[in-house]
């Protein structure tokens, strides 16, 4: 089937918020937000391929496959590293002031 | 919202959503497909420039203001996480003198993989305009390969050889360059990020214009952005403490 | 000096300005950051108030890096202003400068953190604003989203800024990813990034289920920044925690940015597949339930931070009916409705922090009879109380008349007065009590909302409200007051929206440089009869919301239900998130049952 890895793409993001939503640890609920990113990762990868192409460098013979969603992809990379970071940094001093990750025991924000 | 509320919220939407994901995909071109259009324009143009790594072209050269912004975030995520996980005012950094056991198996690996790893990196950021690679994915290579330090020694020894001051100093250097090089295009050649210097022959270290020089700067601060940020991280695991 | 020169310098100037800053901020004296900062904002706004003048005459174009279009083909990132895009630039630079004057000295802050931290917000507003490439616009909303989680989350000691930091970072980002994936299946299928070039591929064939699900997408991440139902979750929690010159900064130029991109994506991207009918229908429903619900909300609060928060949401609420009317009027009038209180909320929530650091405490309940010895404060709170309801000259009153006019539904205006006399009454009640002692003692609320108690003081402050906290919010509160009296400024918006929803001449003058067709005059955009009446309808209102909350209180048999909307707002992730998918269904569902 060839809408196989775009049907993957979208099941990896609803996969990651159904993470986030039954989620009991913080730690794990910023690794599905990256779950969920990584679904964007491959949706892109897949758009760019080409059956029979090459890597996008000069010196390969031939067609190659679509270095743009590369070039996204790239981007899209750096920041959800970042991003991962600073939801970790937050985490760190969640479970500092409150002395618990669970996401269900947080409720200084109501209303 | 009680757990079982939010259940069918979400679920509700998840069907919603998978049908219309499942309508949508099928009618999405085949994998593999062989239409292309913005890669026909991009690779011919990436190769009259002398840049064989096409990718470093998009990069650097045809959508450089994507990758300005993307070492921007970088760049603010540094600072964000450095200022979210800066010693509190209940808090002080204090090393614990009694520190684990490395195995010396660890140690000799570590110490002869630093100034390999160093050496990969730095061919990785330089070379980023010919072979894949470029200043990002030197830059991060470059960073872990200075923790080489703590795996194989110790956090004391780390931090001897890790003066954060200079690491945020060429952090802000390495960014402004990047603005730098844009502002210059804008004067020298009319256009914000312009690639205006000669292209060179292709396969040269000195080619394809100013990819060469951005994706050195691009390294720099990436490499000094990640050391610093892993910098807050380690601190907070190892020697940030509560004052009693 | 070329007007193409003037985007990109108000994207290079703050990131220059940042470097700078981060290089110099260990070693010199605090007094050299903070001028570093504002001059780096002042350069910026020069630029962005030169940009807004060159685009009088015309549309200025920028193609980065010198990429401009041969033979019709594309290949690099374009930018592009009108009066609009402009304009939004030159607010977002406007309101840092009051931000960073309010800073001024009195943050406690090592290593230039939140300075930085606010430069490059600014530079992602700007690109933001800037910016015609759909994944160029990606990126800046990525710019925007992580210097804000910062920015929101930077009173470490607090427990629910942390939180509140928290539940914001993971909504956006999500929010952020879903857009992604909306543009790597626009480029699938049409194989271009840019916004003109992908609206004139996609034109003539049609909306399929494919084109749906990537507008689906595209807009969840632009709704969610709007802070549009049921995407609206995050912005109050991250209100009430953020330090108050970054919530000027969020309610006054961040969350109207998302309603400014939702715009401009569905208006020039999806504008020749979407039928007019189907987007102004859509679009104004979730208005209209925003509106409401943010009203609700605000009046129910006794946390004066989150009480603005909530009627920021009432009025993004209300900028979206006005903007979907698709009509240069109702776009006018938004964009002038969103000026007038980009300068009214600021100085609220000014006002609030400086309560805040005299007394403590934001707490509507516990601050009672507290501020009855304030000097200028106590008459300026009630002042901007009535601004935000449309009291006449300011610039809300004539955005909100200038929308109502342009919706032309009776049913619409009564939801503009009843929403923006909410919102207003409910601040003005809280002012009544603090400020004038008005009323009964009011007793311990339920526990269902958070109180404005154990607030952290955002630095030392002596016991007079600083020259520079006044300041700012007097230069802000002119500025809302300016905006509804000097014509010129809505006369310059009224042809801006016309070039903004002008989508041919859009097209064609980016990819193929054309001139643009001379506009008509658009008259309409001032004061008239009708509009002073509905601003003193609206005033009056919420003068008499006022005094009902202060005398009265809420009915007992409006509890239950107003319960149930508590408990929706839990402070919890999981919830949040929930919600959010569930609106990518039932956006999904709008679109095509319109």
């Amino acid at each position: 089937m060839s809408v196989f890895p775009y049907l993957v793409a979208a099941w990896l993001l609803l996969v990651g918020c159904f993470g986030v939503v039954r989620s009991r640890d913080l730690v794990h609920t910023v690794v599905c937000v990256a779950v969920a990113q990584s679904g964007t990762y491959v949706l892109l990868l897949s758009v760019g391929y080409q059956k029979g192409a090459s890597a996008p460098v000069q010196g390969a013979p031939g067609p190659v496959v679509d270095p743009v969603v590369q070039a996204l992809t790239l981007t899209d990379i750096v920041v959800s590293a970042t991003v991962t970071a600073l939801l970790l940094a937050l985490v760190i001093q969640i479970a500092k002031r409150e002395d618990t990750v669970d996401a269900d025991k947080l409720d200084e924000l109501r209303g | 919202m009680t757990r079982q509320v939010r259940w069918v919220v979400f679920w509700l939407g998840a069907a919603g959503f998978g049908v219309l994901a499942v309508l949508a995909m099928i009618r999405m071109p085949g994998f593999g497909s062989l239409v292309h259009p913005y890669r026909d324009l991009a690779v011919p143009l990436a190769n009259a420039r002398s840049t064989p790594n096409v990718v470093s072209a998009l990069n650097f050269d045809q959508r450089a203001l994507d990758t300005l912004i993307e070492e921007t975030i970088l760049l603010g995520s540094v600072v964000g996480a450095a200022a979210l996980l800066r010693p509190s005012d209940h808090e002080r950094e204090h090393l614990a003198t009694e520190e684990g056991r490395t195995l010396e198996a660890t140690r000799l690996l570590g110490y002869l993989l630093l100034p390999m790893t160093l050496m990969v990196g730095i061919d990785v950021v330089v070379h980023g305009h010919l072979t894949p690679g470029g200043g990002f994915q030197g830059g991060v290579v470059l960073a872990t390969g200075v923790h080489l330090l703590y795996v194989a020694g110790s956090y004391r020894t780390l931090q001897k050889l890790r003066p954060l001051a200079w690491y945020r100093l060429a952090e802000a250097l390495g960014a402004g360059a990047f603005v730098v090089l844009g502002l210059l295009g804008l004067l020298v050649a009319g256009g914000f990020l312009v690639n205006f210097l000669p292209y060179g022959t292709s396969g040269d270290l000195f080619s394809s214009g100013t990819v060469v020089l951005l994706n050195i700067a691009v390294g720099i601060e990436v490499a000094s952005g990640v050391i610093v940020l892993l910098a807050q991280f380690l601190a907070q695991a190892l020697t940030v403490q509560e004052i009693r | 000096m070329d007007p193409a020169w003037l985007p990109p310098l108000g994207i290079a100037v703050p990131l220059l300005g940042s470097c700078v800053l981060l290089a110099v901020a260990r070693f010199a004296p605090r007094v050299v950051t903070d001028v570093i900062a504002i001059a780096t904002a002042l350069i910026s706004t020069a630029a962005m108030a030169g940009l807004l003048v060159a685009t009088t005459s015309n549309r200025v174009v920028t193609w980065a890096g010198g990429w401009t279009p041969t033979q019709n083909l594309t290949v690099g990132i374009v930018l592009q202003a009108d009066q609009i895009g402009a304009g939004f630039a030159l607010l977002a630079c406007v309101l840092t400068v009051c931000a960073l004057i309010y800073t001024w000295r009195y943050f406690e802050d090592a290593g230039a953190h939140v300075p930085v931290l606010i430069l490059l917000f600014m530079a992602g507003m700007t690109g933001f604003s800037l910016t015609a490439d759909l994944f160029n616009l990606f990126v800046f909303l990525e710019l925007m989203g992580a210097t804000a989680y910062a920015l929101t989350g930077h009173k470490i000691e607090e427990p629910r800024s942390v939180q509140g930091g928290f539940t914001f970072g993971v909504v956006t980002s999500l929010g952020a990813y879903f857009m992604l994936a909306g543009i790597g299946i626009l480029y699938a299928r049409t194989g271009r990034l840019g916004m003109p070039q992908i609206g004139s591929a996609l034109d003539g064939h049609g909306m399929d289920a494919l084109v749906l699900l990537a507008m689906v997408l595209v807009l969840t991440g632009l709704l969610v920044k709007a802070a549009i139902v049921p995407f609206h979750f995050w912005l109050a929690d991250a209100h009430a925690v953020a330090p108050t010159p970054v919530c000027v900064l969020f309610s006054g130029v961040m969350a109207p940015l998302g309603i400014y991109g939702t715009m401009r994506v569905t208006t020039t991207v999806f504008g020749g597949v979407l039928p007019p009918s189907t987007l102004h229908h859509t679009l104004v429903l979730l208005g209209v339930v925003t509106a409401v619900l943010g009203a609700v909300l605000s009046l129910i609060q006794r946390h004066l931070k989150r009480m603005l928060a909530y009627s920021t949401i009432a009025h993004l609420g209300l900028f979206l009916v006005g903007m979907a009317t698709l009509t240069a009027n109702g776009v006018a009038g938004s964009v002038v409705y969103v000026l007038g209180h980009a300068g009214v909320k600021g100085a609220l929530f000014l006002l609030v922090g400086a309560l805040l650091a005299r007394k403590g405490n934001v707490d509507e309940i516990s601050l009672y009879r507290q501020g009855t010895n304030d000097g200028l404060t106590r008459w300026l709170f009630p002042l901007a109380a009535l601004a935000l309801a449309g009291l006449p000259p300011f610039g809300t009153g004539l955005g909100k008349a200038i929308s109502e006019e342009a919706t032309g539904s009776p049913w619409l205006i009564g939801t503009f007065v009843l929403v923006s006399a909410a919102t207003g009454g409910a601040v003005l009640r809280a002012s009544l009590r603090i400020h004038f002692g008005l009323g009964p003692q009011p007793y311990e609320a339920d526990r269902d909302t958070t109180s404005g108690d154990d607030e952290k003081p955002e630095g030392r402050f002596p016991h007079r409200t600083p020259a520079t906290m006044l300041t700012a919010i007097l230069v802000l509160l002119t500025g809302g007051l300016l905006v509804g009296v000097l014509p010129v400024i809505s006369r310059i918006i009224g042809d801006g929206a016309q070039r903004f929803l002008d989508r041919q001449g859009f097209i064609e003058q980016t990819l193929y440089s054309y001139e643009p067709v001379r506009l008509a005059e658009l008259s309409h955009v001032e004061w008239n009869w009708a509009a002073v009446l509905l601003g003193l309808l609206s005033v009056l209102l919420a003068v008499a919301i006022a005094l009902i909350g202060v005398f009265r209180g809420v009915p007992q048999w409006l509890d239950k239900p107003l319960h149930v909307v508590h408990r929706l707002h839990s402070g919890h992730v999981g919830d949040y998130v929930a919600w959010l998918v569930l609106g990518i269904a039932a956006l999904a569902a709008l679109f095509s049952l319109s």
